[in-house]
């Protein structure tokens, strides 16, 4: 073969990056579920069924309160949606559930039974990074699933490069950092050098259960159960790992991107 | 060869009584172990196990051509014993363990420094002293731990003259999430999840690896339909991760074609993946006795017909990857280890198989499904990037050949089985072929049946050292390359 047919083979091939946003976001798999919601409402008095078969102990529910779901914590097995007898946890098959602050992960009460959503940056630093974001990735203990899928965002399917987002190779050139891992003992002190070496302003994004609240390795003592304890964090996203839509809702969701058709956007769910 | 072994013989996927295991003093169980080495066993684990205030050490070994593993382990003792690694390169950093773990010192051995323990502050590994090459010429690169991309974090350390690199010592011990430490008592709650991403990318043949110790513990085995499903689900993986590798491997020779449609076609597979269990990495398909999600004929169907185009656009990007000239050149006699040299420090997959080492365990140790349905070994002679390349190349068409045959062959029947205890006092071995290689488990049960020691090899243990041989005289902007063409994982050694 020669480069010429290498040519008119890719250019056969045309565009293949999705619509999304302008269009209509791809489905989640059908047995992925989305994000949870939570009614603790349903729960029977003093029901604790969840509890013992999650995981990482996202869910709690102290004597005479009602149960909550941490879903930073949670790395959607869907034990406890198998297991609830009064259905007060279910999946809504959604793909958003990034979160500005970790209490917006908290599910259960009255008008808390699902996430709450972040909203775009404000003044400056949405003036600053909404058109054009650079990024330092730091895994601090990640296991490559969040890696990979941040980085398949870069591919041509996604195009993380049409929204002015890119990923840099020096904590100078970037505007933040997005953080996989639980953050172990021994990247402490690399990941306090990275974050001290990006110029101020700038922005902390937690990607996965182990960078919001040490995801499967929680309560190890060689880890920090995840970026918080140690940078300040302005954007969670939960998952194990994250759905590629996920993290692109939540950059996206951050830098203001998606407001005109954030709201319905749901995808119909086919199977497969 | 194996049937004269002293050491206790074994299948894969099997368990043996720990107290009917042969025990010998320190000393004359290396010298055992040293001889089964010397007759062509291969060493899969090299660990320590706490017994009475002392410590046992305890060798899995494998005869590949026999189809058979062996266990054998010391009495236990604490201080000193003559180091392996003298004769035996392959057990180099397992002794280095062993020595970090339980303080047994391997008298002689050549590079005695910590793995992944912290260093006095806790804040970063004690990476030790590093070899340094002396001569006015020469300088010193150091390289992370954090990496100029979406990558795990390591340190390399180069010894260089001019352009060539003299010598690379690796340093790693970043990503360690105590996953050992924290099976100790166990299984408990988390300890699936746990294993699901000891090595995130490989998923399924770590899940597999623990579910079939579990298994063999219990003295049983998952439903047959289950060890199907495994066994398509752990192609699927090898398929994302190869056609991942060979579009990163034509990005870092600026072949872009090839880089941007593998990089889209490994979501791809992936996909596939999240259609039988809804997540892209396999969470949530395996456990013991059986799996969480059946793959229904008419979702098997879909399937099928999505491989096809996803299999068929992977083989016409990788053709113009080998049609390119300027590919070829750039990975030929590039990043070479030579076969001595491979068999020499233990190498395994890919990496051991571009060395022309006819080496994978679904087909020298066949468990599970592999007993029934045999997926041909890709063998390339060469040692350089362009073998490690074909190797993988070579896989994703087999690979896919064995998906398009077995798929329809899926045994009716129940997906999972009610879980039955694990056995006191017995040890159970695993090994599983991931798509970078070995996947080695080993489990040992105290007396109520819980987990007394929980061992974990990946495969990249055996085989950073081959990256650091591969740099011996190369360029050392041939590094990204290098690296690609072996693409280890951190986490999964650092555990």
């Amino acid at each position: 073969m020669f480069a010429i047919d290498t040519l008119i083979h890719r250019l056969k091939r045309g565009c293949q990056t999705m619509d999304y946003p302008a269009g209509p976001a791809p489905a989640l798999p059908d047995r992925h579920g989305g994000a949870l919601r939570v009614d603790a409402s349903k729960c029977a008095d003093e029901c604790r069924a969840c509890l013992p078969v999650c995981p990482t102990q996202a869910i709690s529910r102290p004597a005479g309160k009602p149960m909550q779901l941490d879903l930073g914590r949670c790395i959607f097995c869907a034990a406890c949606v198998e297991t609830c007898p009064a259905k007060a946890i279910t999946q809504t098959g959604d793909h958003r559930m990034s979160v500005l602050r970790r209490e917006d992960l908290l599910l259960g009460e009255p008008e808390h039974e699902t996430v709450r959503l972040a909203h775009a940056l404000d003044g400056k630093l949405r003036k600053l990074f909404g058109r054009s974001l650079r990024l330092r990735v730091v895994s601090a203990g990640g296991c490559a699933a969040c890696e990979a899928d941040t980085n398949v965002l870069g591919t041509i399917g996604w195009d993380l490069g049409r929204f002015g987002i890119q990923f840099v190779a020096s904590p100078r050139h970037a505007d933040g950092l997005l953080i996989t891992g639980p953050v172990t003992r021994n990247m402490e002190l690399a990941l306090k050098k990275t974050y001290d070496a990006v110029p101020a302003p700038k922005i902390v994004i937690a990607v996965g259960a182990c960078a919001i609240a040490g995801g499967p390795f929680v309560g190890h003592p060689q880890v920090h159960n995840g970026a918080g304890s140690l940078v300040p964090v302005n954007l969670f996203i939960p998952g194990c790992p994250p759905h590629p839509l996920t993290i692109l809702d939540g950059l996206l969701r951050l830098l203001g991107r998606l407001e005109k058709n954030s709201t319905g956007n749901v995808p119909v769910q086919k199977p497969g | 060869m194996s049937t004269t072994t002293p050491f206790a013989l074994l299948a894969n996927a099997a368990s043996f009584p720990w107290a009917e295991i042969p025990a010998w003093p320190a000393a004359e169980f290396v010298r055992a172990t040293a001889n089964e080495l010397n007759r062509g066993a291969r060493l899969c684990a090299w660990f320590g196990v706490r017994d009475q205030g002392q410590t046992r050490l305890v060798a899995v070994l494998a005869f590949d051509s026999d189809n058979a593993l062996a266990v054998g382990r010391s009495t236990p003792f604490a201080g000193g014993y003559p180091s392996l690694t003298v004769t035996h390169p392959q057990a180099h950093l397992f002794e280095r363990e062993v020595w970090e773990q339980h303080g047994l010192v391997p008298g002689g051995h050549p590079w005695l420094k910590p793995v992944r323990r912290a260093n006095e502050n806790g804040n970063a590994p004690a990476n030790g002293e590093f070899f340094r090459v002396a001569g006015g010429e020469v300088h010193e690169v150091a390289v992370g731990p954090v990496h100029a991309g979406v990558i795990e974090p390591g340190h390399f350390r180069f010894q260089c003259a001019g352009e060539e690199v003299l010598h690379l010592e690796i340093a790693l011990g970043y990503q360690h999430r105590g996953v050992e430490e924290a099976l100790i008592g166990g299984p408990h709650r988390a300890t699936m999840s746990q294993m699901e991403t000891v090595a995130g990318d490989t998923t399924i043949a770590h899940a597999t690896a623990h579910a079939a110790v579990m298994e063999a513990l219990a003295g049983t085995e998952a439903p047959l339909r289950a060890q199907w499903l495994r066994a398509m689900a752990l192609e699927l993986e090898r398929l994302a991760n190869h056609t991942g590798d060979m579009g990163a491997l034509a990005g870092d020779v600026a072949f872009l074609p090839a880089m941007s449609a593998c990089g889209k076609i490994r979501g791809d597979f992936l996909n596939l993946t999240a259609m039988i269990c809804g997540n892209r990495f396999g969470r949530g398909l395996v456990r013991p006795f059986g799996c969480r999600h059946d793959l229904e004929p008419e979702r098997a169907a879909q399937l099928m017909m999505r491989l096809k185009t996803a299999l068929a656009d992977t083989r016409q990007a990788v053709a113009w990857f080998w049609d390119a000239a300027s590919v070829r050149t750039r990975f030929e006699n590039t990043g070479t280890v030579f076969p001595a040299q491979a068999a020499e420090i233990g190498l395994v997959g890919p990496a051991a198989r571009a060395c022309g080492i006819v080496r994978d365990v679904r087909y020298d140790h066949p468990a599970g499904w592999h007993r029934f349905g045999q997926a041909p070994v890709a063998v390339w002679p060469g040692g350089d990037i362009f073998a490690r390349a074909k190797v993988r190349s070579l896989e994703i068409q087999r690979s896919g050949e064995y998906l398009l045959e077995q798929m329809p062959l899926a045994p009716e029947g129940p997906c999972s089985l009610e879980p039955l205890p694990p056995a006191p006092d017995t040890l159970a071995v695993a090994l599983v072929e991931g798509w970078r290689g070995e996947v080695c488990h080993v489990a040992v049960t105290d007396s109520v049946g819980r987990f007394r020691r929980y061992k974990i090899i990946d495969p990249s243990f055996h085989n950073w050292m081959g990256l650091s041989l591969a740099l011996r005289g190369a360029a050392i902007s041939d590094f990204p390359i290098c690296n690609k063409s072996f693409n280890l994982s951190y986490c999964g050694f650092d555990l």
